[in-house]
């Protein structure tokens, strides 16, 4: 008997209206997120403002729209860029075996060792703070956990017995990677991708809160809230929207992830 | 039985309490700050908190002035002028010392301004020590100094932080171990965290002097410093970047809130010397861009004066020219098309400062409203100080400019910061400094007021004001800021003393 997968369904549920209204973003917003009306400032929730406006009379529900949107993005293209090179290393070693695979597992291992968000502060430090920085941030903790994924599950595919049987065929090993490693290893892959979406929109966050991601105009979840901070006293939900929202979705893929995980992980599916 | 004990400990703790008193009555006062220098010689670094920190606290000046803006003596215990204004002899104050021991004498006050106005002077109030022609030591008490023509605000002048006593044995090393004469001695200085003075015992007022300890801490995000006052960590903050959070501390009995003035007028800087400020249609498309009251009510939440011009509306000689180029949008926008610079990319450079970064915010849209992309970047102090004012490497900037009588930091020559260079307000600011009737002065003052208006040199935004929270039982710092300055021999905690 399988239980219904709660987890699955909310997570699905949240992350799906999130990447929607982030889609929605780029064809319609209530109103011009960057459009400053100072008389109207603080203004509450209202038919003309759903959610208010914040200190600038700047309207909310289209400043978390567009910070949606520009999460989304750092969030997919850090992940892909650093899920794509990492994979490439991972599969790379493993293939290769010897030196090589022991070189690039000790140097990722090296990089694991460094505290990641620390790190992508400190790259956003050093390169100036920008969106492009923060992907480049992101993209660079993303490596070696794709590698080590990889190789690991790569190396799982080596040891079955059709790879052997390719391999006395005179398959070269990097067709043998192509055609046969890949796909088997595709799954674990798109459910780490889920999970470090994840942690992408946090560290996302995490940077622009402290003034190193997206610069202004361009909204982001992280720096409303650090905005909001001197205002808790005077308009204390300008703290509290950015704040769920981030909490939103990064619940929501996080739920996604692990619940995909646990779907295609065959012990814990036997279990149900 | 239990009550007893607790009596015993009560009187333990009370007999305890007296023994350790005249310890524990050191009196520190911890005072949050927005900028950290990078240097600490205020005769070499334009920073104002150097001064203000240091300025008349370690270091003294032959005057000084009181918070009204009034000159009066400090190592200077009187002073003579000469009929024609050009002659100052100064009588100095006896039995003076420097920290490290060595005697203050006429010799230091010599070194001091010869130091100041030589060639490779990196003073950044040159233009005071310009107008001597020579120092000369009378005897060891006296010094004459000649001027090579009036000046009105010479003894105003050698009050400021640029114009600190210094002593030739100590001055190599004042940039990370100030030595000078004042109430306090320089005790320590942690990059990034706080700068210690500790009280001098030895300083000839050290009588009237109540604070043991002063710790000034460097807290630039409001948000931060609101907490490290909320939590006692912080007992003052002079300068604070957040007027929002006011209503907040205004409710709460633990402290009280000032707003006073300041004489720092906040500008959009534009480098003149660089295309396309050299347009002065573009310099105008700028102003008319500019949305004062949006920007005051934006960034200050309403607690600021507009200025249409570089002189504070609380000085004598102001006008109003905040009507010069009233904003007009469509207007601005055309200027920005007949020069042809219409949908271009300019950088604003702004260093951490509230004031700066939220005005920065707001005229971004305004001036996109114009068709002008403008880039905020924000910058370190360091790196301002480095870039922007050093090497003129910017397009735009926001600062405060907080030296008193500054209508000449636009007579400062095309290698000041601004790229601005004019002989005819060279003329003019000359003119105001030789000018020693008042009335004259102010009328003179207002001609450089609409000269720099009518040439839209900068966008003139509004005079920052001092928003001060300070703890209820501290009493005794000021809530104006008439100088960079801010002495501390005179600030008390607790009603007790």
């Amino acid at each position: 008997m399988r239980r219904f997968p709660v987890n699955l369904v909310l997570g699905a549920a949240l992350a799906g209206s999130v990447t929607l209204v982030a889609l929605l973003s780029f064809i319609w917003t209530p109103y011009d997120h960057a459009a400053i009306a100072v008389t109207n400032k603080f203004a509450s929730p209202s038919f003309a403002h759903w959610l208010g406006t914040d200190q600038l009379g700047r309207d909310v529900v289209s400043q978390l729209m567009v910070a949606a949107r520009n999460s989304m993005i750092v969030a997919f293209v850090s992940v892909v860029l650093g899920g794509g090179i990492g994979i490439v290393l991972g599969v790379y070693a493993s293939a290769r075996g010897g030196w090589v695979e022991n070189l690039i597992m000790r140097v990722s291992d090296l990089s694991l060792a460094f505290p990641a968000l620390l790190f992508a502060i400190m790259l956003a430090a050093v390169f100036g703070p920008s969106l492009q920085n923060t992907v480049i941030a992101i993209a660079f903790i993303n490596i070696p956990i794709f590698a080590r994924i990889s190789r690991g599950a790569a190396n799982q595919v080596w040891t079955r017995e059709f790879m052997l049987a390719g391999q006395a065929a005179g398959m070269g090993r990097m067709t043998l990677t192509f055609d046969h490693v890949m796909p088997n290893i595709a799954a674990a892959i798109i459910v780490q991708a889920t999970i470090e979406f994840a942690v992408a929109l946090l560290a996302e966050a995490a940077l622009s809160y402290l003034g190193l991601g997206a610069q202004p105009p361009a909204p982001s979840w992280g720096r409303m809230l650090s905005d909001a901070q001197t205002l808790l006293y005077l308009a204390p939900q300008l703290a509290i929207y950015p704040g769920l929202c981030i909490v939103i979705s990064v619940l929501g893929f996080g739920l996604l992830g692990d619940s995909i995980r646990d779907l295609s992980d065959p012990r814990l599916r036997r279990e149900r | 039985m239990f009550q007893k004990q607790l009596s015993t400990l009560a009187l333990a703790a009370a007999l305890g309490l007296g023994l350790v008193q005249p310890v524990a009555a050191d009196a520190l006062l911890r005072i949050g700050l927005q900028q950290e220098p990078t240097t600490l010689d205020p005769t070499s670094d334009a920073t104002a908190s150097i001064a203000g920190m240091l300025g008349q606290n370690v270091y003294e000046s032959l005057t000084t002035v009181d918070e009204s803006g009034a000159v009066l003596p400090q190592l200077a215990e009187s002073w003579d002028v000469s009929e024609d204004g050009l002659t100052y002899t100064f009588h100095l104050a006896e039995g003076v010392t420097f920290h490290d021991g060595t005697a203050f004498d006429a010799q230091d006050v010599k070194f001091t301004f010869d130091r100041a106005m030589g060639e490779d002077s990196v003073n950044p109030a040159k233009r005071y020590f310009n107008v001597i022609e020579k120092v000369e030591v009378v005897d060891p008490q006296t010094v004459k100094m000649v001027l090579k023509q009036p000046d009105a605000f010479f003894l105003f002048n050698v009050a400021q932080g640029s114009a600190s006593i210094l002593a030739p044995e100590s001055a190599e090393d004042a940039k990370t171990a100030p030595v000078g004469t004042g109430p306090f001695r320089f005790e320590g200085w942690t990059r990034g965290d706080r700068l210690k003075l500790a009280k001098n015992d030895d300083h000839r007022d050290a009588g009237e002097v109540a604070l043991d300890r002063v710790e000034f801490r460097f807290v630039a995000d409001p948000a931060s410093a609101a907490a490290a006052l909320m939590a006692g960590e912080i007992d003052a903050y002079p300068g604070f970047g957040a007027p929002e959070m006011l209503p907040q501390f205004e409710a709460d009995p633990r402290f009280k809130v000032s707003v006073g003035s300041t004489e720092g007028e906040v500008i959009l800087a534009m480098n003149n010397s660089k295309a396309p400020f050299t347009d002065q249609r573009v310099r105008e498309a700028v102003n008319h861009a500019l949305d004062r009251d949006e920007i005051i009510e934006g960034a200050m939440y309403g607690r600021a004066v507009p200025i249409g011009s570089f002189y504070p509306p609380h000085g004598a000689g102001y006008v109003d020219l905040t009507d010069r180029w009233p904003h007009d949008t469509a207007k601005a926008k055309a200027l920005f098309e007949e020069a042809g610079i219409a949908g271009d990319t300019l950088t604003i450079r702004v260093p951490p400062f509230a004031y700066a970064t939220r005005s920065a915010e707001i005229i971004q849209t305004e001036l996109a409203d114009a068709g002008i992309d403008a880039k905020v970047e924000a910058v370190e102090w360091g790196f301002w100080l480095d870039e922007v004012y050093k090497k003129q490497n910017y397009d735009m900037t926001i600062i405060a400019h907080t030296s008193p009588n500054d209508l000449g930091n636009f007579a400062k020559g095309p290698e000041y910061f601004y790229g601005y260079d004019n002989a005819d307000y060279d003329t003019l600011w000359n003119a105001i400094t030789v000018e020693s009737d008042e009335a004259k002065r102010n009328a003179l003052e207002r001609e450089a007021q609409h000269f720099l208006a009518d040439s839209a040199v900068m966008g003139f935004l509004f005079q920052l004001p001092k928003l001060s929270i300070v703890r209820a039982d501290v009493t005794g710092l000021w809530g104006s800021s008439p100088v960079t300055f801010q002495p501390l021999s005179g600030v008390r905690i607790g009603s007790d003393m």
